[in-house]
């Protein structure tokens, strides 16, 4: 298990290196990145000092080495709206982004499982169809535009919950519902399909040839080998979070991650942009990392090498 | 991709698949005809017919839709969006379907440590939430349909990379691909003449169902600013444009939010309809 981890931690090193080349040349596409940060009213000799101060004079491999082995330290320069580290903003904000995506995560298990397992247990029934559909109708929608709607349903309609910030329990309902409910229309087709393959095998036949009680037969034996591949699609699922959590934030102005970064590109905030971005891609390293283990746990018959 | 329409041809369409086929079929002549058909001009200003709702009617003729915050009407907004959602969305997964087939069926068929080395640099890639790379790039880059397309093109590539691969995999193994080689044809026209047709199948279907993904993607861009910009039509734009008076203009974040979701649902129904029929081993049956 321990050479495991080490193995995994290994390979993660290798891709955050090869995330570290991505963001380097991303702020450079349309060259000088001071060409994108230098305020518009700046002179030429002006613009030309500012490169300088930030060393994007020296030649490209120089910048590099000196940029990854910043970066290795944490050290992703200073923001320039807000003047903090980069990287303290981004830890900062990014616990209100882990908590929504947190609770989104949990209504969307609690919602997507029970359906799903019904759905595949009275196949073909109207529930199933229902549940079909609106799984359906939840991955088509855009998930900001649901919480537009929620927004004029539920805050300006019904005045239940706040329009926006993250003030008190009531404000995370909102955002957590519009992402929670997006999760479940796609993890509840997958725990219905997941199930419906637990429910064919031989050992449900075997199972019930002994006699035993057909609902706990389900729930012990059908349903815990359908959550292996459910946890399996946990981890890309937890992705689609952090991702849709972009826009949610700024829907509803939930001061997190996801908002920083938008907020940052508009100001043109290059260096909190970085450590944003490197950010997302080790948190969904992780989260993957954490779920292989987990799954580990749960399939006996998977041995880690 | 003859055999491909080939097997498309002739094929029962179910219930879902036609409903599928009778939404796209519908927003593509929209963007093809909109502009003759539409009942206002989408970008002309009616500054007398602000924040109008459904209906409405003056001497410039009827808005069943409404109007939006500069009188622009709402109905004809939404159908000449059609075109910018048909567009974007084509071309970027024309480009992200190129680049990705042909990174995954280099990977697949080279094999060794080329495999690995592209693979991980497509996880990589990967790692990022797609929305979190597309609005980092689109900052760096700036807006624009061009570049949006050429982003969302160049961003969204890996999927295809991974499924050409594993596909690719799974031909090297077939005989007459392995007869090919010992007969000691080129490597390069074993790669297009036996292994690419095995693999176009899921390609297109990928790409079918990746259309919703795009324009949802394209939305969310133009939503935020980042992505097309006035004075073009997008839906995404008309919500950005409906936030601000979400309160008492309803219509104007509801109906092209409407658009979006129908016109996904029928690229998805489409996909998913084309996927039964290509590989009926991929039903999630």
């Amino acid at each position: 298990m321990a050479r495991y981890i080490v193995s995994r931690i290994g390979q993660m090193a290798i891709t955050m290196f090869i995330v570290s080349l991505l963001v380097f040349f991303m702020i450079r596409l349309k060259g000088d990145p001071i060409t994108i940060m230098a305020p518009p009213h700046f002179n030429a000799d002006q613009v030309e000092a500012l490169r300088r101060a930030w060393g994007f004079d020296k030649p490209l491999p120089e910048q590099y080495w000196v940029f990854i082995t910043k970066a290795v330290t944490g050290d992703f320069g200073k923001s320039m709206s807000h003047s903090q580290p980069a990287m303290d903003l981004v830890i900062g904000r990014m616990k209100l982004t882990y908590l929504l995506a947190g609770v989104s995560a949990v209504i969307g298990i609690l919602i997507a499982v029970p359906l799903g397992v019904l759905s595949a247990l009275y196949r073909n029934s109207p529930l199933d169809v229902t549940v079909s559909l609106l799984a359906s109708l939840g991955t088509a929608m855009p998930n900001f535009w649901l919480g537009l709607m929620l927004i004029i349903v539920f805050s300006v309609q019904l005045r239940w919950f706040p329009v926006f910030g993250a003030e008190g329990i009531r404000s995370i309902v909102l955002p957590a519902m519009c992402l929670g409910t997006g999760m479940a229309a796609r993890l509840s087709r997958l725990t219905r399909s997941a199930m419906l393959d637990a429910l064919r095998q031989d050992y449900m036949r075997t199972a019930r040839s002994k006699g035993l009680n057909q609902t706990r037969v389900n729930v012990v034996h059908a349903l815990r080998n359908a959550l292996i591949p459910v946890i399996t699609a946990l981890g890309l699922q937890l992705g689609w979070l952090l991702g849709g959590s972009v826009i949610v934030e700024s829907v509803f102005a939930w001061p997190g991650l996801g908002r920083l970064v938008i907020e940052s590109i508009h100001v043109r905030d290059i260096t909190v942009v970085q450590a944003a971005v490197f950010w997302y891609s080790l948190s969904f390293i992780m989260i993957n990392l954490l779920v292989d283990l987990l799954y580990s746990v749960v399939d006996p018959r998977v041995k880690i090498e | 991709m003859t055999t491909v329409f080939e097997r498309l041809r002739g094929r029962r369409l179910t219930g879902v698949g036609t409903i599928g086929l009778i939404i796209v079929s519908i927003v593509i002549i929209l963007a093809i005809v909109g502009p003759y058909i539409s009942p206002h001009d989408p970008i002309q200003h009616h500054l007398k017919a602000r924040y109008k709702p459904l209906g409405y009617t003056d001497e410039n003729g009827i808005f069943l839709l409404g109007t939006d915050q500069l009188g622009r009407d709402i109905l004809s907004r939404i159908i000449a969006g059609c075109r910018v959602s048909v567009i974007v969305s084509i071309f970027a997964v024309v480009i992200a379907g190129s680049i990705g087939v042909s990174y995954g069926l280099i990977a697949g068929f080279v094999g060794g440590w080329v495999d690995q080395i592209m693979m991980r640099i497509a996880d990589a890639l990967l790692s990022i939430p797609f929305i979190v790379l597309v609005v980092a790039i689109s900052g760096v880059v700036g807006a624009g349909v061009f570049t949006l397309v050429l982003i969302l093109g160049f961003t969204g590539w890996v999927t295809y990379a991974r499924v050409t691969r594993g596909e690719v995999l799974v031909a090297k193994e077939l005989d007459y691909v392995i007869a090919a080689t010992v007969v000691g044809q080129s490597k390069i026209r074993i790669m297009f003449q036996h292994i690419l047709p095995n693999v176009m199948s899921s390609a297109v279907v990928l790409a079918a169902l990746q259309v919703g993904v795009t324009i949802i993607a394209e939305s969310s861009l133009s939503f935020l600013g980042l992505g097309v910009q006035s004075p073009s039509v997008t839906w995404g734009l008309m919500l950005a444009d409906g936030r601000a008076s979400i309160g008492s203009a309803w219509w104007m974040t509801t109906f092209p939010g409407v658009a979006i979701t129908i016109v996904v649902l029928g690229v998805v129904f489409l996909g998913d309809w084309m996927r039964d029929v290509l590989d009926p081993r991929l039903r999630g049956e």
